[in-house]
């Protein structure tokens, strides 16, 4: 769908959204992301900073794989995760952001104009 | 604020534009002034909690706003407008830039061309803008980066977020 108007709150990928809050209900899983955010790294590197072991780290990182967060691909004996958020996600986040951005922006003009017009503010 | 106001925002992806659709409850001189005077500008431009400060302003054609948009933690993000065309109460066009203090537009940033359409609807006045990127690539690399971007403000945040879900379902 090319057009996307923006009536309601976006729900176009509820499915990807619902797997992809889940993965993020997590802190650890939470963590694992922001780092991944700054970039690649390998599972090894991964997984230091977190006192818990190696088995239960994976786990985390299998959530994050299937909620399709993060990809991983091994090359050699070295396993490395990324980021990996489904376009639509991304595209239908962004729109939100930015009609949430123009919604507040134009609140304050409201109240502007409100002031400048010695109208009683309503807000 | 009043709830009535019209309110359009529609995302066209294949044709690589934003349009903007907005009501206020003043008339046409009125709303020109504060897209187009600093002092007033300065009083709306960025959306809460961040507030706007101009580094310069010259309304006119060839002229440029070159401002900041400051978070409460003091971050200020840079941007730069420049005006390409103006009809003044009805019209300006102008191109959009992100840029850094000195007012250098980013150069690996897509700068998107803005029309801004001034009407009037009875005693109120109808703001069309029309945001358009050079092309879809450009669009989808500043999702991109406000995706990143976003998702990093999104975890900071998100506790928050997950306690008001569970407790609304």
């Amino acid at each position: 769908m090319e057009n996307h108007l923006l009536q309601a709150a976006p729900q176009a990928a509820p499915r990807a959204l619902d797997a992809a809050f889940h993965a993020l209900a997590n802190p650890t899983r939470r963590a694992i992301v922001s780092r991944l955010l700054r970039g690649p790294a390998p599972t090894k590197e991964l997984a230091e900073p977190f006192a818990m072991g190696l088995p239960s780290f994976l786990k985390h990182l299998k959530v994050l794989e299937e909620s399709g967060l993060i990809r991983t691909h091994k090359e050699g004996r070295v396993r490395t995760c990324e980021v990996q958020m489904d376009q639509l996600v991304a595209a239908e986040r962004w729109f939100a952001e930015q009609r949430e951005l123009w919604e507040s922006r134009y609140r304050n003009l409201d109240d502007l104009l409100a002031r400048l017009s010695g109208e009683p503010d309503e807000g | 604020m009043k709830a009535d106001l019209q309110f359009d925002f529609l995302v066209d992806r294949g044709a690589h534009t934003l349009t903007i659709k907005r009501e206020f409850a003043a008339k046409r001189p009125l709303v020109w002034d504060c897209y187009t005077r600093r002092e007033l500008l300065e009083q709306w431009f960025a959306p809460r909690p961040l507030t706007t400060k101009t580094k310069s302003m010259e309304f006119k054609e060839g002229g440029h706003w070159h401002y900041a948009m400051v978070d409460p933690g003091g971050k200020e993000y840079w941007g730069r407008t420049d005006y390409q065309t103006i009809t003044p109460m009805e019209r300006y066009t102008a191109l959009d830039a992100f840029s850094d203090e000195s007012g250098a537009p980013n150069p690996d940033l897509p700068r998107a061309h803005w029309e801004v359409t001034f009407s009037d609807v009875g005693a109120r006045t109808l703001v069309h803008t029309l945001v358009t990127y050079p092309s879809r690539e450009d669009l989808e690399k500043v999702i991109q980066m406000g995706m990143e971007a976003g998702l990093a403000s999104t975890l900071e945040h998100l506790d928050e977020v997950l306690a008001t879900l569970s407790s609304s379902s």
